[in-house]
């Protein structure tokens, strides 16, 4: 296997809603290329670690964090968040396509939205990222129809590609399937398996043959503690910890 | 079984057939006052209508073009007003409206919404028209743009809060500046509710009297200027209906028409506009 260096990481993170920690110390290395995968019971701070990772969990009034979070070595509490957004993105447990935007300019949005007018330029990235996101044979007949007409499934590969177009390094995905039926989970599970050629991804999900099928690492938590990480393999075969083998074989969670 | 059966659908006819009894019951006023209007209306109604001036009594013909002219230059002047004041009220209540000033802001905004118009009419006499010493079609823009802010802002608040948060979250996370997300997600995406809101205020200002009584005054000629007194759709209505010509009478009955007019085809023309950048691709 070749070797990948550490793209992300956390050092002692702690996070709080209001007076609630829902982060305690986190530590983790996200290495590059590889699918790091996020398992745990509900509740247990899976969104909010990743939320903490394209600052996004600052957005919600009342929330903070401390301790590090590094990308490619640099703390991102010294960028300027809204360029940080721009290499990590976001893919949400919900399809979010703007309901206002054709599929087109849903793919688009991020470049249009900051300032990119060359129409040309604009097609061929849409056309590359739909590609990339496995949905292009489906809407390329319908580039302008509206995003929100989408299947579940669409709507979901749609928001990869629009996440796609603004050339991020890191995928943040916080349970991207969870709404979604079998067959739009396994092509994106797929997609996943192809994607990580050329982006760092954190996968959260909650469903442990995905972590298991899509991951090359896992990491599993609970009540706010990082309380394992390693290969997937290992995690899943032979658990160091008491929890992570009670939870995986399915005593609770 | 199947008694239960037989009591759910008939308890399920007499339903629909209240809640369809109580639409045609709502309904009912607006088809008499429409038909009414055009019964009585329509028979002045025709170009000189609009093109002509008010007629002394006595001389037949003759039509209310100061008056259409006054009314849309009043409610201009008002939304030029009340329309930036209410959007960015009305944005800043949605976003920053947990704070205290937001709840101060949206307390006197409603109570604004709750004051008689006859009321704002005799402030802005007070304030406006008695310092500059006459009334003018200006105080009555600015007594309009007060009934009409409050509502534009309440509304607009209403709206922006309608949307979904994911969507915020989609556009912040793609790193798009919260502004840029604010105005071209969150605003475009509420659009339809807005436009509707800004439709209702106006249909609602331009039929307002009791404001313009103290501040517009109402004029029988011709008359642009901003800083004199100005004729009014609902002013001319108002003198006309009361007065003991039967001319006149006829008059207001078209007056009133071409009011109602001019609401329908102002909702049907801002309709059309939501609906175009729906299909249109901006890039
Ligand atoms: N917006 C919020 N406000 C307050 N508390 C929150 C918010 N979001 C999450 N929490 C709390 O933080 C903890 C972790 O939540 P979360 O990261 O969403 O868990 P997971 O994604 O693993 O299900 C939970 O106890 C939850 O109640
Ligand atoms: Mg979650």
């Amino acid at each position: 296997m070749d070797d990948h260096g550490q793209k992300l990481s956390t050092q002692h993170l702690q996070a709080w809603f209001g007076a609630h920690l829902a982060l305690k110390e986190v530590s983790i290395d996200i290495p590059g290329n590889r699918v790091t995968a996020i398992i745990g019971p509900s509740g247990c701070g899976k969104s909010t670690l990743i939320r903490c990772m394209n600052r996004m969990h600052e957005t919600i009034p009342s929330a903070r964090a401390a301790g590090a979070v590094l990308l490619d070595g640099r703390s991102i509490y010294q960028q300027d968040p809204v360029q940080l957004r721009r290499q990590v993105g976001m893919i949400f447990q919900k399809p979010n396509p703007f309901p206002t935007m054709s599929i087109i300019d849903n793919v688009t949005a991020g470049l249009r939205l900051n300032g990119l007018r060359d129409r040309r330029r604009l097609e061929e990235i849409a056309a590359q990222c739909l590609q990339k996101a496995a949905l292009w044979e489906e809407v390329k007949d319908k580039l302008r129809y509206p995003g929100a007409g989408l299947s579940g499934g669409q709507q979901q590969r749609l928001c990869i590609a629009r996440a796609l177009a603004v050339n991020p390094e890191v995928l943040l995905m916080d349970e991207p399937c969870s709404a979604l039926d079998p067959i739009s989970t396994s092509k994106i599970e797929e997609l996943i398996h192809e994607l990580r050629a050329h982006y760092t991804i954190v996968l959260v999900t909650h469903n442990m043959q995905q972590a298991a099928r899509a991951s090359d690492q896992t990491a599993f938590m609970y009540m706010g503690r990082l309380v394992e990480c390693g290969e997937t393999r290992q995690v899943f075969t032979t658990p160091k910890a008491q929890q992570t083998e009670d939870y995986i074989t399915g005593r609770f969670g | 079984m199947q008694w239960r059966y037989h009591m759910r659908k008939i308890i399920d006819w007499s339903m629909s057939g209240a809640a369809m009894m109580a639409t045609l019951c709502g309904l009912i006023p607006l088809i008499l006052i429409s038909m009414h209007l055009l019964r009585r209306g329509i028979s002045s109604i025709n170009l000189d209508f609009f093109t002509h001036m008010p007629q002394p009594v006595g001389e037949p013909g003759g039509g209310m073009a100061n008056a259409i002219i006054g009314t849309c230059l009043m409610v201009g002047i008002a939304t030029a007003i009340a329309l930036p004041i209410g959007l960015l009220g009305g944005l800043y209540l949605s976003e920053f409206g947990e704070r205290r000033t937001g709840a101060a802001v949206r307390f006197a905004a409603d109570m604004l919404n709750g004051i008689p118009s006859i009321v704002i009419g005799i402030f802005v006499y007070g304030f406006v028209v008695v310092p500059l010493g006459h009334f003018s079609a200006m105080a009555g823009g600015i007594a309009l743009s007060i009934i009409m802010m409050p509502m534009i802002l309440r509304n607009t608040e209403e709206m922006l809060r309608l949307v979904p948060h994911a969507l915020r979250e989609a556009a912040l996370a793609l790193g798009i500046p919260y502004w840029k997300t604010l105005l071209r997600v969150v605003l475009v995406t509420a659009r339809r509710g807005i436009v509707t809101g800004i439709l209702l205020a106006l249909a609602r200002i331009a039929g307002e009297t009791a404001p313009l009584l103290f501040t517009a005054l109402g004029n029988q000629f011709w008359s642009l200027r901003l800083d004199q007194p100005m004729a009014a759709l609902p002013l001319q209505i108002f003198t006309y209906a009361i007065s003991p010509f039967e001319e006149w009478q006829q008059q207001a009955w078209s007056g009133a028409l071409v009011l109602i007019g001019i609401v329908v085809i102002l909702s049907l023309l801002s309709r059309w506009m939501v609906r175009v950048p729906q299909v249109k691709t901006d890039g």
